[in-house]
């Protein structure tokens, strides 16, 4: 009983973790039709940022600046791969964002060697306590909370500020809106903003459950959070966070019986499956061309 | 006499090769509504294109309140108090009423109470609806939506595209109708129309296109009585 509250704990933890990093994934695909592929990279990045920055600077002062450090490559990203190609087909957005994939991918070996760093140890969120007689990590317990919060302020931004409503006109209809006033090329900034910041919060509480980071550390969680997002619907964010919150459930869950080899294909088989049945996940719109 | 709000020198726009307004030039005076009508395919949505900042000219120059706007980017033509209700109304499906006018009203950092109001007044209609997705509306109501957007912005001009087109006649009359409410509040109206007749009858001035080109000009009613005009634009023959 104990083991099965650990395990379910862990896994809304991990689904948590999954949801920072699906909301840039289907924000950007929202606005842009655009799969991010370098989008697990920055967050793999971010852990890369932490452990240098924290290995001179107290956490305090680390963690704020991997945070910002993330958000301003998320930023340089868009403005330096996809803006040029603003309007060119999307298969060549889509080539452009593999190429950022792999430059980040090899970046982060030429700093790191090849050697897995050693990942910071976060005070406090890294202390264990008892949840229920089950042994539990702080980090576990604040995930989903700190999670809770973030979707709640952005889903307040998106439905109710200015801005939220520039985004989603953007989503819908590029000319139109340019038509308005709305400079296109800042709302697609913030995007990545957004996007890369929930991806440093993200890398900052899921690191901590891992012992180290190497150059493709951000391929399967970025893998995973991209199921999500299909799986709820690309494009839409309420189903990416639900999605991500089965994905992690399930797979900790999976890692708990005998069948634990098994936890990363089950994510893989559904991406088979959604793709299959329900291309548009659960909350996706109907698929429309953007003129 | 009325002063000069837009003045449009030798306008000339090209896409590739193609020149679609090959230097045309016509006015707009202070509180006046002026129609330019023709074919499609003339170059009326390309001449009220470039003026918003959407297209670039290739040559001409585009005077508005006395400064050449002309490739300027849209954003500061909007801010300068120009206004396009593009053709096919475009509102947002997914915003709400509200949205869309708030969205109208991007560029503006002063109070919109004001203007919702005005809005309101103009359009009960979207008052009623103000919650609802601008997509659930009927064409009519989009075509409110779309007018009431552009007039969030606070306009000096409000330049509309074809307003009349793919709507039922008896919702075009109400539209012309709109046309001249939203003049009489002292705005400006510069309207493409493939719909001459209509167009001709609520125009103080009126440019014929053809292919590029401006071949007639008038007042609404001069163009109305023309023989060639009857013939090619309004559907009568010469008696
Ligand atoms: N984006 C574009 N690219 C290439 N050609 C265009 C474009 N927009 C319009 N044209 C061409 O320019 C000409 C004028 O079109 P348009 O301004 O839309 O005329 P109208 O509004 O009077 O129907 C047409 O021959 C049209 O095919
Ligand atoms: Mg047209």
């Amino acid at each position: 009983m104990e083991f099965f509250i650990s395990q379910v704990l862990s896994g809304i933890s991990l689904g948590g973790q999954y949801a920072l990093i699906a909301i840039g994934y289907t924000m950007v695909y929202g606005i842009l039709r655009l799969i991010n592929f370098a989008h697990g990279d920055v967050f793999m990045v971010a852990g890369l940022f932490m452990i240098y920055l924290s290995s001179s600077l107290p956490v305090f002062v680390s963690v704020p600046l991997v945070i910002i450090l993330t958000v301003a490559l998320g930023f340089i990203i868009e403005r330096a791969a996809y803006k040029p190609l603003r309007s060119a087909p999307r298969m060549s957005v889509m080539i452009s964002a593999i190429g950022v994939s792999y430059l980040l991918q090899n970046l982060a070996l030429y700093a790191t060697g090849g050697q897995p760093k050693t990942y910071t140890t976060i005070p406090f969120i890294s202390k264990t306590i008892k949840i229920l007689g089950a042994p539990t990590r702080i980090v576990t317990v604040i995930t989903p909370v700190l999670v809770i919060v973030l979707i709640v302020i952005l889903t307040l931004l998106i439905n109710h500020t200015k801005i939220g409503i520039a985004m989603r006109a953007v989503a819908k209809d590029f000319e139109t809106s340019q038509l308005m006033g709305v400079k296109i090329n800042s709302v697609i900034s913030i995007t990545f903003i957004i996007g890369s910041f929930l991806a440093a919060v993200g890398s900052l509480l899921y690191f901590t459950n891992y012992p180290t980071v190497v150059p493709l550390s951000g391929a399967m969680p970025g893998l995973k959070a991209f199921v999500a997002a299909v799986f709820g619907g690309i494009g839409s964010v309420p189903g990416a966070v639900i999605g991500a919150f089965i994905i992690g459930i399930c797979e900790t869950l999976i890692k708990g019986t005998d069948f634990s080899v098994f936890s990363d294909a089950f994510t893989v088989a559904l991406l088979i499956v959604i793709l299959g049945v329900k291309p548009t996940g659960m909350c996706g719109e109907k698929v429309t061309e953007k003129v | 006499m009325s002063n000069t709000i837009l003045k449009i020198n030798n306008l000339k726009v090209n896409y590739g090769g193609i020149e679609a307004v090959k230097g045309i030039s016509f006015e707009v005076k202070e509180g006046e509504i002026v129609t330019l009508i023709g074919a499609n395919g003339a170059g009326k949505s390309s001449t009220l294109r470039t003026i918003i900042g959407r297209e670039k000219p290739s040559s001409g120059t585009i005077e508005f309140a006395g400064e050449n706007i002309a490739g300027m980017d849209t954003t500061s033509i909007v801010k300068k108090g120009i206004t396009l209700v593009p053709e096919g109304r475009k509102i947002f499906p997914d915003l709400t009423v509200e949205e869309n006018l708030k969205i109208g009203a991007y560029m503006r950092k002063d109070n919109l109470s004001q203007d919702f109001e005005r809005v309101y007044s103009l359009f009960p209609r979207l008052k009623e609806r103000y919650w609802q997705a601008g997509g659930t509306l009927s064409g009519g109501e989009q075509q409110m939506l779309a007018v009431g957007r552009a007039l969030m912005s606070k306009p000096k001009l409000i330049m509309m595209d074809e307003p009349s087109l793919g709507l039922a006649p008896i919702i075009v009359r109400g539209i012309f109708e709109i046309i001249e409410a939203v003049n009489k509040e002292g705005i400006t109206v510069l309207l493409n129309e493939q719909n001459a007749n209509m167009a001709l009858k609520a125009a103080d001035k009126a440019y014929v296109m053809e292919t590029g080109r401006i071949t007639m000009e008038g007042t609404g009613k001069e163009l109305l009585e023309n023989e060639q005009i009857k013939e090619a634009y309004l559907g009568k023959s010469k008696k």
